[in-house]
């Protein structure tokens, strides 16, 4: 097993449970063991952009201080890429970590900041779990372990945001990104087109009066997916998948045409391929992907 | 009727911290208005994210108080896409300090339609941080 | 030796300040002076007539005129003394009006000190100074044209007429270029390929014109004068001479592929005639598409070649030839749109660009339907150029006639169609450009003030969906097109870039090769004997093309005509007897004009005189003529001598291209800086030594200053970088003798800096007083330092 420090955030010790479970699963089935990081906190959420705000960086820097401890404390060996799964999560850590270590007055001040910490030191890599598999795993390497192929299954990938801008923070070409659909090759499936995949799905105004525009844009994004011939989406953000999944109620109720698809996290998916079907935790997803998956073989075959 | 902006000191001072509260170069803009189609929220704005740029330009009062920035999601796609190399995101990001440093919140947390804990925790944090002060 | 010192009144300008009596009476008291004079005009042909007289009546042979500007009046004493018989270098000029008179008005007594002090330090340049002998080369009359597109076309023909012996070389099967594939030609809508097939045909015609097509540039050794150039000719598999271009081949050819010509829009066959008007006119064999021809698979063309033509033993040759000069016209490439994914390009149908929209309307003339074009279309303008998202910053600048002439085509054509053009800054600048922007407008093409964030595909139609921002009502639009052309701006093309390396000529930051002076030597590189034409130095029209191009042609025949070429006597030279052949010197050199044969050697023909060389060399063996060590010290010295406790002097070394340009600005606007600064005349402060400064502070300076260039408008390559290493040096030495590293200061300029110049002069005295003298003791423990060189 190959141990890299894990970042969970809030969300995925609430409502994404499933997402972290599942991702858990698969990377041990690959090899990779995902080490939770002590005393963690929250990173914010979203980057403050305002030019003056230079304690917005503490709490995610501080995160990055625990990776540095844990190597100092024999926990890991010489591992530094800080493994996140949350996409906004993944933004925020590491915009912080290029904010500061490009900025060594910055620095010094947050680490003046944190006098009860030890300093960060900067040499923390912020990586998304997708590059992992891209570029530390492999792509090919997955296909070799995928138990179940995907087979025929239509995927459309949905990267929102966070994952793709800006760029210098995004795994992939921000206009014409590739990672996902080569995921989904990986595991045997078929990533179909969405010309909507990294329109934003309208984020946090899913809290309060403007949900609406929430449920405007999935009606959008799954109505794509949906003409080009996808049986699920997946995605690698919770609150994505929230405002695709779960407020697909309210866009029913706004557009009566409208036609419920299953959105799940690709860990989910990826349990399944790799033979960890008990944990993709399928039975919390909004939309039950669990009829499409058994119609079409991916589920129940074990028992 | 046509109105008549008179161009006044005051107008200086808010294109002024415009710019130093978002650290952008507003005058880069050449208003080609490729961040408005390019943004997802555009029809639901009352002001086009180019006319939020050309209002901050001129430094006309009305853009702190429009609707449109705070429809801005943050999402960045203007961002990746003008060609002066404007993050316009810092720009939106920084008018809507300009209202909350007055400590006036957006949204009431305390008054939602839905229990707080059956959203996802970064929804409620970032909107608690885009919404108030 | 006897010197004649002179000093000039400058009609009031000089002398209302500068007290030139006490200047003359303290330069009659320096060595070796044996006649002084002040005379109130002296670049008047009284004042001339004086130095000649006294030249040969006194038989001096050092002259100093303090008095202007050298870059003002230099070559006008130059000329005197060459009258009377020295030679031009022996006459050094202080710049006593634009460096102390003018910036120093307000206070005359430190403008009379320093005026003092500017025309000793003139005396002790001269004092050093040796007759330097005119530097000239043969020239014959061979010249390389790279590229054969109108621009190449162009310069070859103004050559060939001239009677010059012209190489033009093309990598493409036929010459011609990109203004071959276009339709009509703004804003006169000529014919484009009707008035360039002419001149096509007299290239091929011209006698003193060697046409090689299909053929590459492999390799170029040498300098101005004596270029080697090594040539690949591809096998065309077809003898030029003995084709007909009957086409019997290609009828029965059994293969089809793209045909670039067409930007892959139609087939063409294995071998073809590269197009209609082809030159030469000839088929040829495309070896990568046939099925085979070593051993040969099909053979059916030769078999129908009644002239014998084709010869499946084709070889590819190489070509050595020397010629004199170079002509680069290697053009550009269109910006490829697949760099801008979200406007689909090849992945929406009808999503095309505005070069394949020139081939559409072109066959369409001809009566080929390439592909159906419908009622509406819409042009997308500043792809790729414009935009700092894809790190092209500069404008194209043909984009805005070229959409206005090919959407009024399509309207004239079909007056039934909607033309949109999506702009944001319409530029109609050129010659009858407005006129031709408004017939479009009467015409019934609609310009819309906006830039598309995204194209999208009407699933069903296949329409292209244009939503954009009409900037002008503040309002968003939204409509559906048959086809959307990109108006995609120029890049440097891949062959411009390979050329560029080859021949070391730099680009500038668009990419583009870099002219030597922007205003004045625009089809000059800094590389002698080398112009660039065309599109190689940015995106312009045919009308800037070919007049770039005869330009370049202009300046070629003006090295070769006379047969021989007079260069800068500003040259490195070798000490042998110091050289170890270390080859340090070998890196250091911008330009590679040295090589090490047991010692170092310097090719004068490519040495551009910035000497930043010389700091590279552990043993001073290396030197500059007429900026020599001992020349430029014997000016710090004399600008240090007799220097009061508590009095400051700050030494500040000027590139003689911006830094010194700019202080003459600073003093003929009568900007006021300190009278502390003691400037003194560099090709290039890189020719600072790390010593050389070093043993400014031993003799008492207080601070250093060093201006050169901005990298843009420098005529040397990467000097800043050496200026950067050699200050570096120097204050580490500083730092361990115990002095304030930041008494040495370094900057960039271009002329017009007349502020900044002012603050930094005055911030370098500001730092002198507020560090105070520099201690004895500290002087002498930084004599006693050396430089490290890191090898």
């Amino acid at each position: 097993m190959q141990k890299f420090p894990y970042y969970p955030g809030c969300t995925l010790k609430q409502t994404a449970k499933n997402f972290e479970k599942s991702a858990i699963a698969s990377a041990r089935a690959i090899g990779i063991e995902l080490v939770e990081l002590p005393r963690w906190n929250c990173c914010g959420a979203v980057s403050s952009l305002t030019s003056d705000e230079i304690m917005r960086h503490v709490a995610p820097i501080r995160n990055l201080v625990r990776v540095q401890q844990m190597n100092d404390e024999g926990m890991l060996e010489n591992e530094y890429r800080l493994i996140t799964l949350c996409s906004m999560c993944f933004n925020v850590l590491k915009r912080s970590n290029m904010v500061v270590t490009g900025d060594a007055e910055m620095l010094h001040t947050i680490n003046q900041f944190m006098d009860t910490e030890p300093d960060y030191e900067g040499t923390v890599e912020v990586m998304h779990f997708l590059e992992i598999l891209r570029d530390v795993v492999g792509f090919d390497k997955l296909r070799a372990r995928v138990k179940k192929p995907l087979k025929d299954l239509k995927i459309s990938p949905y990267y929102g945001c966070t994952l793709l801008r800006p760029k210098e923070v995004g795994i992939d070409d921000a206009e014409a990104p590739t990672i996902m659909e080569n995921f989904i090759e990986a595991l045997g499936g078929e990533a179909v087109d969405n010309p909507y995949r990294s329109l934003c799905c309208g984020s946090y105004h899913t809290v309060g009066e403007n949900k609406k525009i929430v449920a405007e844009r999935t009606y959008k994004i799954i109505n794509a997916a949906r003409r080009n011939g996808a049986d699920v989406i997946i995605t690698s953000c919770p609150l994505c998948a929230f405002n695709l999944d779960n407020r697909q109620k309210l866009t029913k109720e706004m557009h009566p045409d409208f036609e419920y698809m299953p959105v799940l996290y690709f860990t989910q998916l990826m349990a399944i391929a790799l033979g960890k079907e008990e944990d993709a935790g399928l039975e919390d997803n909004f939309v039950d992907p669990r009829p499409i998956l058994r119609e079409r073989g991916f589920l129940g075959v074990k028992q | 009727m046509s109105e008549v902006i008179y161009m006044g000191e005051k107008n200086k001072k808010l294109s002024e911290k415009i710019e130093e509260l978002s650290g952008e170069k507003i005058t880069l803009c050449e208003q080609c208005g490729i961040c408005t189609t390019s943004c997802p929220m555009a029809d639901d704005m009352d002001i086009t994210p180019a006319g939020i740029m050309r209002y901050s330009q001129i430094g006309d009062e009305r853009v702190v108080d429009s609707e449109a920035i705070w429809i801005c999601a943050s999402c960045f796609t203007c961002t990746v896409r003008c060609p002066r190399g404007i993050d316009l995101a810092k720009v939106a990001e920084a008018l809507r300090e300009l209202n909350l440093r007055k400590n006036v919140d957006h949204i009431d947390v305390n008054h939602l339609d839905e229990e707080l804990n059956e959203l996802p925790a970064i929804a409620v944090v970032s909107a608690l941080r885009k919404f108030t002060s | 030796m006897k010197i004649g010192v002179y000093v000039c009144h400058c009609g009031g300008n000089i002398s209302d300040v500068v007290d030139v009596e006490k200047v003359a009476e303290f330069a009659s008291r320096q060595p070796d002076v044996a006649v002084v004079r002040s005379i109130s005009h002296m670049c008047s042909e009284s004042g001339q007539r004086a130095i000649i007289d006294d030249i040969q009546q006194y038989n001096l042979d050092k002259i100093v005129v303090s008095a202007c500007s050298p870059q003002f009046q230099g070559e006008t004493f130059k000329k005197a003394v060459a009258k009377a018989g020295l030679n031009p270098n022996m006459v050094v000029m202080a710049n006593i009006r634009e460096q102390s008179a003018w910036p120093h008005h307000d206070e005359p007594e430190n403008a009379t000190e320093k005026a003092k002090i500017l025309t000793a330090m003139a005396i002790e340049d001269i004092r050093k100074k040796e007759p330097v002998e005119k530097v000239t080369l043969k020239m014959g009359k061979n010249v390389l044209v790279i590229g054969g597109g109108i621009a190449g076309i162009q310069a070859s023909l103004d050559l060939a007429n001239a009677g010059f012996n012209v190489y033009l070389v093309e990598k493409k099967p036929t010459i011609g270029g990109h203004m071959a594939q276009l339709s009509r030609t703004f804003p006169t809508e000529d014919c484009s390929s009707c008035i360039l097939s002419p001149k096509m045909a007299d290239v091929a015609e011209h006698p003193n014109i060697h046409l090689m097509t299909y053929s590459e540039v492999l390799e170029v050794n040498g300098s101005i004068g004596n270029f080697n150039v090594r040539i690949l000719k591809k096998p065309k598999y077809v003898d030029e001479d003995k084709c007909t271009a009957c086409n019997k081949c290609t009828e029965v050819c059994p293969v089809s592929v793209p045909d670039e010509f067409n930007l892959g829009m139609t087939m063409r066959k294995a071998i073809y005639l590269p197009s209609s008007t082809a030159v030469p006119h000839s088929h040829v064999l495309d070896e990568d598409a046939c099925l085979g021809l070593k051993p040969l698979a099909c053979g059916l063309c030769s078999q129908v070649c009644e002239a014998d033509a084709i010869n499946y033993d084709d070889m590819p040759q190489y070509i050595n030839l020397k010629v004199d000069t170079i002509i680069v016209a290697t053009g550009f490439d269109i910006f490829d749109a697949h760099l801008k994914p979200q406007y689909g390009y090849r992945k929406y149908r009808n999503v095309i660009n505005a070069l394949e929209m020139e081939r559409i309307i072109v066959e369409m003339a001809e009566g080929h339907v390439i592909r159906p074009i419908g009622k509406d279309i819409a042009f997308i303008q500043c792809v790729g150029s414009r935009d700092a998202q894809v790190g092209n910053l500069y404008c194209s600048r043909i984009c805005c006639m070229y959409a206005t002439k090919l959407a009024s085509l399509l309207k004239r054509m079909d007056p039934s169609r909607e033309v949109y053009v999506f702009y944001t800054d319409l530029r109609a600048f050129g010659k009858g450009f407005e006129e031709y922007y408004r017939t479009a407008q009467e015409l019934g093409v609609k310009f819309i003030r906006g830039r598309p964030g995204e194209l999208a595909e009407d699933p069903e139609s296949k329409k292209v969906v244009v939503r954009v921002e009409d900037t002008l009502t503040r309002k968003i639009i939204e409509k559906k097109f048959d086809l959307v052309v990109l108006s995609v701006g120029l890049v440097p093309g891949e062959g411009t870039v390979k050329i560029a390396e080859m021949l070391k000529l730099p680009r500038s930051a668009d990419g583009f090769i870099k002219e030597a002076h922007p205003k004045f030597r625009p089809v000059d590189t800094p590389v002698e004997g080398i112009f660039v034409a065309g599109c190689a130095q940015g995106p312009k029209d045919i009308p800037d093309t070919v007049a770039q191009a005869s330009a370049a042609a202009a300046r070629a025949m003006s090295l070769m005509n006379k047969g021989e070429y007079e260069m800068s006597p500003i040259k490195a030279f070798v000490h042998e007897d110091l050289c170890d052949g270390c080859g340090l010197c070998v890196e250091a050199c911008p330009v590679d004009a040295i090589k090490v044969a047991g010692v170092a050697e310097i090719n004068v023909a490519v040495c551009k005189g910035c000497g930043a060389c010389i700091s590279s060399c552990p043993r001073n063996a290396i030197d500059l003529r007429i900026f020599s060590n001992e020349e430029v010290m014997a000016q710090v010295d004399a600008a240090l001598r007799d220097k009061k406790p508590g009095e400051k002097r700050i030494i500040m070394f000027a590139d003689d291209m911006c830094t010194y340009t700019l202080a003459d600005g600073v003093g003929t606007a009568k900007l006021k800086y300190n009278s502390n600064t003691y400037i003194i005349r560099v090709p290039s402060s890189s020719r600072v030594t790390p010593e050389m400064m070093v043993r400014a502070f031993e003799k008492g300076a207080d601070g250093i200053f060093l201006g050169e260039c901005e990298a843009a408008v420098s005529p040397y390559p990467d000097t800043l970088k050496v200026i950067e290493e050699n200050v570096k040096k120097a204050r580490e030495m500083l730092a361990r003798a115990g002095i304030e590293e930041d008494r040495i200061q370094y900057s960039p300029f271009v002329t017009v800096m007349f502020k900044k110049f002012v603050a930094l002069a005055n911030k370098m005295l500001r730092m002198a007083e507020k560090y105070g003298d520099i201690p004895e003791e500290k002087r002498r423990r930084l004599g006693m330092e050396k430089v490290i060189y890191h090898e």
